[in-house]
């Protein structure tokens, strides 16, 4: 089951570029959010943030709060330990090129040191078939490498990758923004079947994406969150002119 | 409102914590909340972290500790020499093992000379092939041939050595040799008598080793330089070469001059091959066709019979100062070919 | 005016000179330059092979005049040097290497390792001998095999932690962000992911260090010094094949050279198929199932 996260007076930089001003937001469990912007606005950093991968930066840096499940990330536990239990699925699919597929799905909990040959076999497969890929690798699990899948298959191996080791929140930055179509689809129904069980973050250029998939929106723009709240009101009836004026496509 | 918006296709129930199972395809079991508990008591491995990055940390360290190193017992073992010739020591002409005299003038001059001959014939070929790898060999022919300057590189000093004595020496005295005394004799340099080995053959032998690390070099350099620049001079109406005299040589050549230096550094420290052609004579004499000494060779030739201890030092004290030679040159070169390819777009990530 | 713009015929011959000569003095020194290259090949294999047979490969030498000796005594004693060098040089260059690329990267200090490396890498060999030669041979009274593993494992280091950083940079980060994002502890991170991709490149780099080494014969001669019988004990001398090769090509004898040929083919095809597979790894990109 997923937990909520909550998040209050977040700064970010890279460098001297202050990428991230003061962000609160309240990102409910069990739900999938959906953060929209113009490039550059900031919701790639603000994901990010959320599971301390934006430190892996050795020029970045964040000051502010940021709980999960009620622990602050940042005071009261390690990036490791975070980055355990907060899944996340990258803009490019990024398998290990060296790795059959079953040892890309298992590869969260062999390298952090589980061994149990049937759970790691149980784990393989039900987070391949949540990740609606068991019918197509089932054969040749251990026999094919992650990078031979094509663009859409190796996107959803890194979903299963980041569901086998069951993390309470996932996170996707643009996660569909390098497929085709179809497999962009195939994508979009993933993530509305995984939203029961986990609390999903989904950042995305693409604005239907959003409506299609997530309860709630954020808008982001120059590093602040301009509008928060339910996905229906912000596309139908957003408060702030900057969102309309974004959303109805007037820029960006 | 030009998009259209989609009620989502399954609201939220009340009850959203539970599985909603019309929606999933397949049966899935609920999540083994086992392998989550078996992460989460993981801890963070910091100490195994920093106990690796410390390792790693000393290992990269450890390049400058075997260089202190180096240095360190080259001074410590030659601290006899050191003491009573002192500076002198690389001045004095007289090598005399026997009544432990030693000057060291000898092997220097050998190695500049020695070092300057390969430079004078290995540069403008170097530069050469590179022009040709660069700018005007098809492409199909470039990787071969510059595969073929890379196995140059690699052949072992000791190879070269054995072909120079065999091959290279018989051709020199039977066929170059005399054609080099008939027309620059007047000069000099090139006079009888005439064995084959000798300060020639040694320099022709390092032309030919350190000719792919300067063609390398400056093929790297070349590239580096920005198509635009090229361009450039090409819209000017200029001819092929006139694009590379302008447009990239005169880019690269700081580079140019650093592979350059590069290659002598190479050249002064070449130590098997010299010492098997370069006949091993601890004399100074104009003409190249004589036997010489390089300080390398010397020490190759002479240490395992250098049985009395300022003998030992006065050898080890040549060490050091090629050492403390090739570090300076080396550093130089290093730092010009940096300074002209650091521009260069990095060929990572 | 506007005579001066147009090239005389005079300018304009003398540009299509220089353009071809250039041309054909380019050509003309890259022939030069293989030349050599073809004639020591074709010298080696003309010479080497002739004189490769099952003796060379099994056979002591034997004492001069008489035929049919081999080298197996220095091919044993090159296995034994190279593999202690090997065991000393490679670990710490992979390690100086992955610090170059993973912890040290933009830093100063990083900067200054890798400058001291390629220095390094330019420090005469013969000065390496000496230096080991005072720090293990002098003190224990004895040359041994065990000093010139040393000295060829120190020459080593360079050129390991050069090709590991270099390899392991190409590695995308993409795949570094995908293992961090899992949780996995770093040092996991690196040794089972970054550098586990750039192993097929870490593996040629070190063929490549090992094949330089291998060839290596002025830190020998004050080191492992040389054995004409059969030793594998690590305090005494020990033969290694490129210091028989310099033995018998400045001997008097015919069946010495060709013995000399001979171990030189051997050492070159050596060097051959590593520098071929460095070069297969870096060009065709073995690394390339990582984009």
């Amino acid at each position: 089951m997923g937990v909520g996260i909550e998040v209050n007076g977040l700064n970010a930089w890279y460098g001297t570029n202050h990428t991230l001003q003061d962000i609160t937001l309240h990102i409910p469990a069990n739900e999938a959010t959906a953060l929209i912007g113009p490039s550059g606005c900031g919701k790639s950093t603000f994901v990010r943030c959320l599971n301390r991968m934006h430190e892996t930066n050795p020029i970045a840096k964040v000051t502010g709060e940021v709980k999960i499940g009620g622990q602050d990330i940042y005071s009261e536990t390690s990036a490791v330990e975070v980055r355990r239990r907060i899944g996340m699925v990258f803009q490019r699919p990024n398998p290990f090129p060296t790795m059959s597929i079953y040892d890309n799905v298992a590869s969260g909990l062999k390298l952090n040191g589980f061994r149990n040959r049937r759970v790691l076999d149980e784990t393989v497969e039900r987070s391949l078939k949540h990740a609606a890929l068991w019918d197509e690798v089932r054969d040749d699990l251990k026999k094919k490498s992650g990078a031979s899948l094509s663009g859409g298959q190796q996107q959803r191996l890194c979903i299963a990758r980041a569901l086998a080791v069951d993390p309470e929140v996932l996170l996707m930055d643009e996660p569909a923004s390098a497929l085709d179509p179809v497999s962009t689809a195939k994508i979009e129904d993933l993530i509305f079947q995984l939203k029961s069980q986990y609390t999903i973050v989904i950042v995305t250029h693409n604005m239907q994406q959003a409506a299609r998939v997530a309860e709630r929106t954020g808008f982001f723009l120059n590093g602040k969150l301009i509008e928060f709240d339910s996905t229906h009101k912000i596309f139908t009836n957003p408060s702030d002119k900057r969102t309309e004026d974004y959303i109805t496509g007037r820029f960006g | 409102m030009s998009l259209r918006i989609q009620e989502p296709r399954a609201p939220k129930s009340a009850d959203a914590a539970t599985p909603v199972d019309g929606l999933v395809p397949v049966a899935v079991p609920a999540p083994a909340s086992g392998v989550r508990a078996f992460l989460q008591a993981r801890g963070s491995s910091s100490m195994a972290d920093s106990t690796f990055r410390w390792v790693m940390l000393l290992c990269a360290l450890s390049i400058f500790a075997i260089v202190g190193l180096i240095a360190v017992e080259l001074v410590v073992h030659s601290q006899l020499t050191l003491a009573r010739f002192g500076l002198k020591f690389f001045v004095g002409s007289a090598w005399d093992p026997v009544n432990s005299n030693f000057g060291a003038l000898p092997f220097v001059y050998g190695t500049l000379v020695s070092s300057a001959v390969a430079l004078v014939i290995a540069v403008p070929l170097a530069v050469g092939v590179a022009v040709f790898l660069t700018e005007m060999c098809p492409k199909a022919l470039r990787g071969g041939l510059s595969f073929l300057t890379e196995l140059l590189a690699a052949i072992p000093s000791v190879v070269y050595g054995l072909w120079g004595i065999f091959v290279l020496v018989p051709l020199l005295r039977g066929y170059i040799d005399p054609v080099l005394i008939k027309v620059l004799g007047w000069t000099g340099l090139f006079v009888r008598p005439d064995f084959g080995i000798g300060m020639f053959a040694a320099g022709v032998i390092l032309a030919i080793m350190i000719l792919p690390i300067i063609s390398s070099l400056t093929r790297e350099v070349m590239t580096a330089v920005p198509h635009t620049q090229r361009e450039a001079v090409l819209a000017l109406g200029a001819t092929r070469w006139e694009m590379i005299r302008m447009g990239v040589l005169r880019n690269a050549r700081i580079g140019i001059v650093g592979s350059i230096i590069l290659g002598l550094g190479r050249a002064l420290g070449e130590t098997m091959a010299v010492a098997m052609v370069i006949g091993s004579s601890p004399t100074i004499s104009k003409s190249l066709l004589a036997p010489a000494s390089t300080m390398a060779s010397v020490i190759a030739n002479e240490f395992a019979e250098a049985a009395d201890d300022t003998y030992r030092s006065a050898l080890i004290e040549i060490g050091l100062a090629l050492f403390i030679v090739t570090i300076i040159v080396n550093m130089l070169a290093r730092l010009l070919v940096w300074a002209v390819t650091r521009g260069a777009p990095a060929r990572v990530n | 005016m506007a005579t001066q713009f147009q090239s005389s015929t005079a300018n304009r011959r003398w540009r299509w000179f220089t353009n071809h000569a250039a041309t054909w003095l380019a050509v003309g020194s890259t022939v030069l330059v293989v030349a050599p290259l073809v004639a020591i090949f074709m010298d080696l294999v003309y010479k080497g092979a002739s004189s490769l047979n099952w003796n060379f490969f099994t056979k002591l030498p034997v004492p001069p005049g008489e035929s049919g000796g081999g080298m197996a005594n220095a091919i044993i004693g090159s296995i034994v040097v190279l593999a202690l060098a090997s065991l000393m040089g490679i670990p710490v260059g992979i390690a100086g290497g992955i610090y170059l690329s993973e912890f040290g990267r933009g830093t100063k200090l990083s900067t200054v390792v890798r400058f001291t490396a390629d220095i390094l890498n330019g420090v005469p060999s013969i000065v390496m001998g000496i230096a080991i030669y005072g720090l293990i041979v002098a003190p224990t009274k004895t040359f041994s095999a065990f000093a010139g593993g040393v000295v060829l494992g120190i020459m080593m280091v360079p050129t390991v932690a050069r090709t590991t950083e270099e390899m392991m940079l190409m590695v995308p980060h993409s795949i570094r962000e995908a293992a961090l994002g899992l949780g996995v502890p770093n040092w996991r991170s690196v040794l089972s992911i970054t550098l586990r991709t750039a192993m097929p490149g870490v593996i040629t780099g070190c063929m490549l260090a090992f094949a330089r080494v291998a060839g290596e014969t002025a830190p020998l001669l004050f080191t492992a010094l040389g054995n004409d019988f059969w030793s594998t004990s690590l305090n005494q001398p020990i033969e290694a094949l490129p210091l028989q090769i310099y033995t018998y090509a400045l001997g008097p004898y015919d069946e010495w050279h060709r013995l000399a040929w001979a171990g030189s083919l051997v050492l070159i095809v050596l060097i051959v198929v590593s520098v071929s597979l460095v070069r297969y790894v870096t060009t065709r990109g073995v690394l390339k199932g990582a984009n």
